[in-house]
């Protein structure tokens, strides 16, 4: 392979890779914090999507729209934890599974009823709406190197968020011993509230960062959450930098995949997980 | 007119099974019937999912032309037997039967994905009851599984792409790269496109493929623009076709290699695809503006009847309904005469929106192929790409 190819391929599993995570991160804190199996996590990537191309329409720019979209993602996520989720943290996984996946049914017919079935488009914003060339043939989109610098952003704040921050010692306590932390006075159902809220906002927000280079249409949610659930798997449940270490890993191996192995491009992923599961059970960041 | 729907949905089902539960008497049926009975057609379609828009075309237009026909066909009422296929195939030989020999379906028409065909082949195949396919375009349907009972009135995936090789030629496109998802269809795409293509003395340079439904195209785009052909070919539809149509562009590439692909490409997308779509060609058995009387009168009479524009899909269930009443009409509509009846649709013209097409021996339309270019929110037609082509139907021994 050329090396300036070679070097655009990196580029592109890079880039794949940073948007992996942040539909990713926003399930491995529900999974790994508040203990819950969340299938209906690619609604809310859908959700996102659907709503950056409903705002931009009505509010005129990309970015209102996404202001606004987080603002209700977070809105969303409290409504639903209240409504449901807060039901099932001393419950079995199977419940989880079993009320997520008729989630994913209900936002799939809310989908069907608000927006239609049609595929949709977003207008990538005029601000970022050139190339660089590349080569003399290829040039790269200058949205999907900003969608890559705003992933890598919200990557490094929440690391910060997590590590250095009260809020974030509290969410670590919270997630190794639920009623240890109560006794403490942290009030654990505010927290857990605040972070399933996050956990969605992280999902619609890919979702809309991914609305202009991606389209937006029925079922696009449910592609994002099985390989979602490879990048959990992966990186180690509930870990954030096992996560980010992980959908880069994962956005390479795909890339790589379907340019020097097309006739198994669709296993290379798995195969990547089969063989580090094998070596790490627990996945590369996971405790064991 | 007596047009009774009776959606056969999970939800349906469950309500019904409570029903019967209650009233589990056999005795309880009390109707009997004084004239001859309806004829019942059978709509197994796509109502939910990624394809619900297509199935809702394809019903629309069906029942436009029984309506037309002031309700009735051959003078027979017509009741219709509905189920959603949910375009899953793991579902569909259940669906079939349930369709054909529980509710003992007269006719069955349906459907669109080539997964689910596939298993609706198979079980038509062995109750010998008539079939329509208002789209599936799977080739063995009328190839190495054809029969005296299956007919379609859409297309096979061979016919849509053959003619845009001999098209990309006459542009001086000596190489070019193709591009598709790894599936049937998209093989049976691909054997079309490089027969058309080959033949006229053109080169693949290169074929790639993606997983499907994968739709992340940089690291295929990056082979393109490395590989740099003349020209690249694809087969996309759908989700999968906004998103590709969108990335090639971004990527630089649409100015250097002209993008060409079948219809599915630009058919019912173009608003999500923009300014990235303009101007790029592309072959199917119907396009916008075709300059045909037909044509006109349908879309005036669709539109007014259920507000929305028509599209290629429409087209296929109406013609769907008039190879029906071709059929019927023969037989004074008695289906047991069920040899007459194939034998009156085999090679008959149909006077379709699309322009005038015959049925093959192997029951599938022989039909021109256009050459459209997207223009605005169109896909304006440009000329004929290739006059009646018909499709080979390797296989099929209806042909001996």
């Amino acid at each position: 392979m050329d090396p300036v190819i070679f070097l655009i391929q990196v580029l592109n599993g890079v880039q794949y890779g940073l948007l992996l995570f942040l539909v990713a991160s926003g399930l491995t804190l529900i999974f790994g914090i508040l203990g819950i199996i969340n299938l209906a996590h690619g609604s809310f990537y859908m959700v996102g999507a659907y709503l950056a191309f409903s705002l931009t329409e009505r509010l005129g720019s990309f970015w209102l729209a996404l202001a606004a979209g987080v603002v209700l993602a977070v809105l969303l996520g409290m409504a639903l934890e209240w409504l449901v989720m807060r039901f099932l943290y001393q419950r079995d996984h199977l419940y989880q599974v079993l009320l997520t996946y008729g989630l994913i049914l209900i936002f799939e017919e809310l989908r069907s009823l608000v927006w239609g079935d049609d595929v949709h488009g977003v207008q990538v914003p005029q601000l970022l709406d050139f190339s660089i060339p590349l080569t003399d043939t290829l040039s790269y989109q200058v949205y999907r190197l900003a969608m890559s610098a705003i992933c890598l952003a919200i990557a490094a704040g929440m690391y910060w968020l997590i590590q250095k921050t009260r809020l974030g010692m509290m969410i670590r306590a919270g997630s190794f011993n639920r009623d240890m932390a109560q006794s403490l006075g942290i009030d654990i159902a505010l927290l857990y509230r605040a972070v399933f809220a996050l956990g969605v906002a992280l999902a619609a927000l890919a979702g809309m960062l991914a609305a202009p280079v991606s389209s937006v249409f029925p079922g696009m949610g449910n592609q994002v959450l099985i390989i979602s659930f490879v990048v959990v798997v992966i990186g180690g449940i509930g870990s954030v930098k096992g996560a980010f270490v992980a959908a880069i890993l994962i956005g390479l191996a795909d890339t790589f995949g379907k340019v020097l192995v097309p006739q198994i491009a669709a296993m290379v992923v798995y195969l990547l997980m089969a063989a580090v599961l094998l070596w790490r059970p627990q996945g590369i960041f996971g405790r064991a | 007119m007596t047009i009774n729907d009776q959606r056969t949905s999970r939800r349906r089902f469950l309500q019904g099974a409570g029903g019967l539960a209650l009233s589990a008497s056999p005795l309880a049926l009390p109707f009997a019937f004084a004239q001859p009975a309806p004829l019942k057609v059978g709509l197994m379609l796509p109502y939910t999912g990624t394809y619900a828009s297509l199935g809702n075309a394809i019903t629309n237009a069906f029942k436009l032309y029984v309506a037309e026909k002031g309700g009735k066909l051959a003078g027979r009422d017509i009741e219709y037997v509905v189920l959603d296929d949910e375009s899953e195939p793991a579902k569909a030989v259940d669906n079939a039967n349930r369709i054909v020999n529980r509710d003992k379906v007269d006719v069955l028409v349906g459907t669109v994905h080539s997964g689910v065909q596939a298993g609706m082949v198979k079980v038509v195949r062995e109750s010998g009851v008539l079939s329509i396919i208002p789209n599936a375009g799977f080739g063995a349907a009328t190839g190495q599984l054809c029969a005296p009972n299956i007919f379609r009135t859409s297309f096979s995936n061979w016919q849509t792409i053959h003619a845009l090789g001999k098209v990309m030629w006459e542009k001086g496109h000596k190489t070019c790269a193709w591009i598709t998802h790894k599936y049937a269809a998209g093989e049976e795409m691909f054997g079309g496109f490089r027969q058309g293509y080959e033949k006229v003395g053109g080169k693949i340079v290169k074929d790639l493929w993606l997983p499907f439904p994968n739709v992340e195209f940089q690291a295929l785009l990056t082979e393109i623009a490395a590989a740099k052909p003349d020209a690249v070919a694809c087969f996309f539809a759908g989700g999968a076709a906004v998103k590709f149509v969108k990335d090639y562009d971004a990527a630089g590439l649409k100015a250097k290699i002209p993008l060409y692909g079948n219809g599915f490409l630009t058919d019912g997308t173009l608003q999500a695809q923009g300014a990235s779509a303009q101007g790029i060609l592309t072959t199917l058995h119907y396009a916008d503006s075709l300059e045909i009387p037909k044509d006109k009168e349908f879309r005036l009479n669709y539109a007014k009847a259920y507000k929305l524009q028509p599209d290629v899909y429409a087209v296929q269930g109406y013609d769907a309904a008039q190879l029906l009443d071709i059929g019927l009409k023969a037989v004074k509509g008695d289906v047991k005469a069920a040899k007459a009846m194939f034998a009156a649709m085999e090679g008959v013209t149909i006077d379709s929106p699309r322009g005038k097409w015959k049925m093959s021996r192997a029951h599938n339309p022989i039909q021109d192929s256009y050459l459209r270019q997207v223009v605005g929110e169109q896909n304006k037609y440009v000329s004929v790409a290739w006059k009646a082509l018909e499709d080979p139907a390797p296989g099929c021994r209806m042909l001996a």
